[in-house]
């Protein structure tokens, strides 16, 4: 070992016997400082496992969405529309799909009722989401009675419960057949919601999208690298907010360890004085107090993010859901998948961390700098 | 407007560390003017103990830069979907005008943060601080550099305008901006081999000569930062082909992701701290004829060209594994 790797060992050492010394106010500090790389390593996990599920879903969505507009709401698309967007160049095949939302007074939500573009179920029957089934005690082969748009009972009986792992969008879904759909909400045929259009090509979507534009200047395209877009961006700017929002309590901390860091006891000043007596430098005491702010740092930030790691993957982070997620009456609980990533760590690092050893400086350097006369007559 | 963790992290980097480096500046312009060992007056205890502070400061700077460099490009690469057009950093970073002038930044600040680090381990050395004034003049030319820094940064972020869906229409046909280069073009790659192995062939034998003719240090200094440059222009023009094995994908941060294997940290990490002692070692020599320091200067110097030298050379080795490994063929490919 190198003189140099040797005599930071025995910094270490000495650190740590220090550290043990005090136990209580060291416990205090690392307890603080843990809870809030607690709070905003959960911010992060939470919202990075959020993304990874928007972007799961998305990955199965079509290139492209046509919507129709009239009067700047959405309608309902003709057919002719349909027929005319499969005949593009570069599409490689186009559907049209129904979908429409019902509210449901006696659970107080919305259910999403879909025809869905392969195999859908039989007429008189419908597959249904799993909180949906939970809340209804729904198992196969049971009746659900929904009110039509002209308020008549329409019952249908449940021919499958659709499975947990896409929770998400899955949750208060009702899949039927197109002609209960039809009869349902009273859509004549001829007429879809949107229509989904799929492209061989991806250097080819910017392009047909430009396309259905021109030839259909009532419709509004939207690219699926867009949703993806603005998801993310939706939830970087939560994300960031958050964290705006949260400086507040970083800086709350900074002071906190300022302030530790600064009031030192009488015997810890005695400790330096007498370290500086018996020939420590004054770059030696600082190597010191360095280390012990990495030492209780790495402990916090490792401590912090493990309890982070667990609230969000065990908890869901319950702490937090209002904030991130945004609300629905049938939120789905599924489990939470976070993700440890480079990035996520280096940011939460900067976050807490570089306050922290910023916030202690200045104390630790005013520690070591001073004569040992002076603090052991002190 | 794109708001995230990162940035906010990053903001706040530069922003402290412009403040601490402006700190270190007005008080290196107090201790020049009174710097006066000879005295024992409470002014000149007071000047010897805020050198503390400095040097603590800097290697602070430092080290958050260090970092800040792969959060700044690691974001930069996170962002880019965000923005039509954009593939990976390099999309990003061309968003706007600052993008690249803010790494470059970064990256000067990080040169001259670790050569002032290493002058002042050598002055420490000294038992009458012979560098102090060189020191506190240095800081001139670093503060401004990290103001600049900190403002690109903040200008590049502020700037950045995502392509997302509004309420209205589909943002696509809104925006009439053309697609972003997503690629930076580079040498071909024949001559940029020649270039690459070249200039660390020189380079090696310059510092190796160093180490029996002191004055050709001055050249291996050089050389080093000369071999900085030419390595970012080598994984540019020919590396990042051969790491995807794609004749034209010449991202320099795309080989910093999990599907590249993480390559780009071997070749950048050994590559920053190279030139960084390179460069350190050839700046410790002018001060070789001060009294104090006489005999510290010399195993100094060489100690930093042999942790120099060995990490340029495992620079070129991993590169020449990464072409020989690959299955790409950019050159006289047998049939």
């Amino acid at each position: 070992m190198t003189p140099w790797l040797q005599r930071q060992r025995h910094l270490i050492d000495f650190t740590v016997e220090a550290l043990a010394r005090r136990k209580g106010r060291n416990l205090a500090l690392l307890v603080v400082y843990a809870l809030m790389v607690f709070v905003l390593a959960s911010v992060l996990l939470f919202s990075q496992a959020l993304r990874r599920e928007a972007a799961l879903l998305l990955a199965q969505a079509p290139e492209i969405t046509v919507q129709r507009l009239v009067a700047g709401r959405m309608d309902l698309v003709p057919a002719a529309h349909l027929e005319r967007l499969a005949g593009l160049r570069g599409v490689a095949s186009a559907q049209g799909r129904l979908w429409g939302y019902y509210y449901d007074p006696a659970t107080q939500a919305n259910y999403t009722l879909m025809v869905p573009l392969t195999d859908p179920p039989p007429p008189g029957t419908m597959q249904v989401g799993p909180t949906l089934a939970r809340f209804w005690r729904l198992g196969v082969g049971d009746v659900l009675s929904l009110r039509t748009h002209d308020g008549r009972a329409f019952p249908l009986s449940v021919q499958g419960i659709l499975p947990t792992d896409s929770a998400l969008v899955a949750a208060d879904l009702v899949l039927i057949a197109e002609a209960d759909f039809r009869a349902f909400f009273g859509i004549p045929a001829g007429l879809y919601t949107d229509l989904v259009l799929k492209v061989r090509n991806p250097r080819e979507v910017a392009k047909v999208a430009q396309k259905v534009q021109r030839d259909l200047p009532d419709t509004r395209p939207i690219i699926r690298e867009e949703i993806l877009r603005t998801y993310a961006a939706l939830f970087d700017w939560r994300e960031g907010m958050v964290m705006v929002l949260l400086s507040g309590a970083v800086l709350a901390f900074m002071i906190l360890a300022w302030d530790k860091a600064s009031g030192l006891s009488a015997e810890e000043r005695r400790e330096i004085g007498v370290l500086k007596a018996i020939g420590w430098e004054t770059s030696d005491i600082l190597a010191m107090k360095l280390w012990e702010g990495l030492l209780v740092s790495v402990f916090a930030f490792l401590l912090g993010y493990l309890a982070a790691y667990v609230h969000v993957a065990a908890f869901s982070a319950s702490l937090f859901v209002p904030v991130l997620k945004g609300w629905s009456v049938l939120y789905p609980d599924f489990a939470l998948t976070p993700q440890v990533d480079p990035f996520q760590v280096f940011t939460l690092f900067f976050l807490t961390v570089f306050p922290y050893a910023l916030a202690t400086l200045v104390p630790v350097w005013r520690s070591a700098v001073a004569d040992p006369d002076a603090v052991m007559r002190q | 407007m794109v708001l995230n963790p990162a940035m906010v992290a990053l903001v706040i980097a530069s922003l402290v560390g412009s403040l601490m480096l402006a700190y270190s500046a007005a008080f290196g312009w107090h201790l020049i003017r009174h710097w006066d060992l000879a005295s024992g007056s409470e002014l000149q205890l007071g000047l010897e103990r805020h050198t503390y502070l400095i040097s603590t400061l800097v290697a602070f700077v430092l080290a958050s830069e260090a970092l800040g460099l792969l959060l700044f490009v690691y974001n930069a690469d996170r962002l880019a979907p965000l923005f039509v057009g954009a593939m990976c950093a390099v999309g990003t970073l061309n968003t706007s005008a600052f993008g690249f002038p803010a790494l470059m930044l970064k990256i000067l600040v990080f040169f001259a943060a670790s050569t002032w680090l290493i002058l002042h381990r050598l002055d420490t050395r000294g038992w009458d601080y012979p560098l102090t004034r060189v020191k506190y003049g240095l800081l001139f030319l670093i503060a401004p550099l990290i103001l600049a820094e900190t403002w690109f940064q903040a200008r590049f972020f502020l700037a950045m305008d995502t392509d997302v869906i509004t309420s209205c229409c589909g943002s696509l046909f809104g925006s009439n901006r053309k697609a972003l280069g997503s690629e930076l073009a580079g040498l071909p790659a024949g001559p940029a081999m020649a270039l690459f192995f070249g200039t660390l062939g020189l380079t090696l034998g310059l510092g190796l000569g160093s180490l029996r003719r002191p004055l050709l240090g001055y050249g291996y200094a050089l050389a080093s930062a000369l071999a900085f440059v030419v390595t970012l222009v080598a994984i540019v023009s020919f590396v990042s082909l051969y790491v995807y094995e794609h004749p034209h994908h010449h991202c320099p941060f795309c080989l910093l992701k999990a599907e590249y294997g993480y390559q780009g940290y071997l070749l950048y990490v050994p590559l920053f701290l190279a030139t960084a002692l390179g460069i350190g070692s050839g700046v410790v020599r002018p001060f070789a004829g001060v009294q104090s320091l006489s005999g510290l200067v010399e195993p100094m110097a060489r100690h930093l060209t042999l942790a120099s030298l060995w990490l340029f050379g495992f620079l070129t080795l991993w590169t020449a594994l990464i072409v020989a490994r690959s299955g790409l063929v950019l050159i006289g490919g047998a049939g």
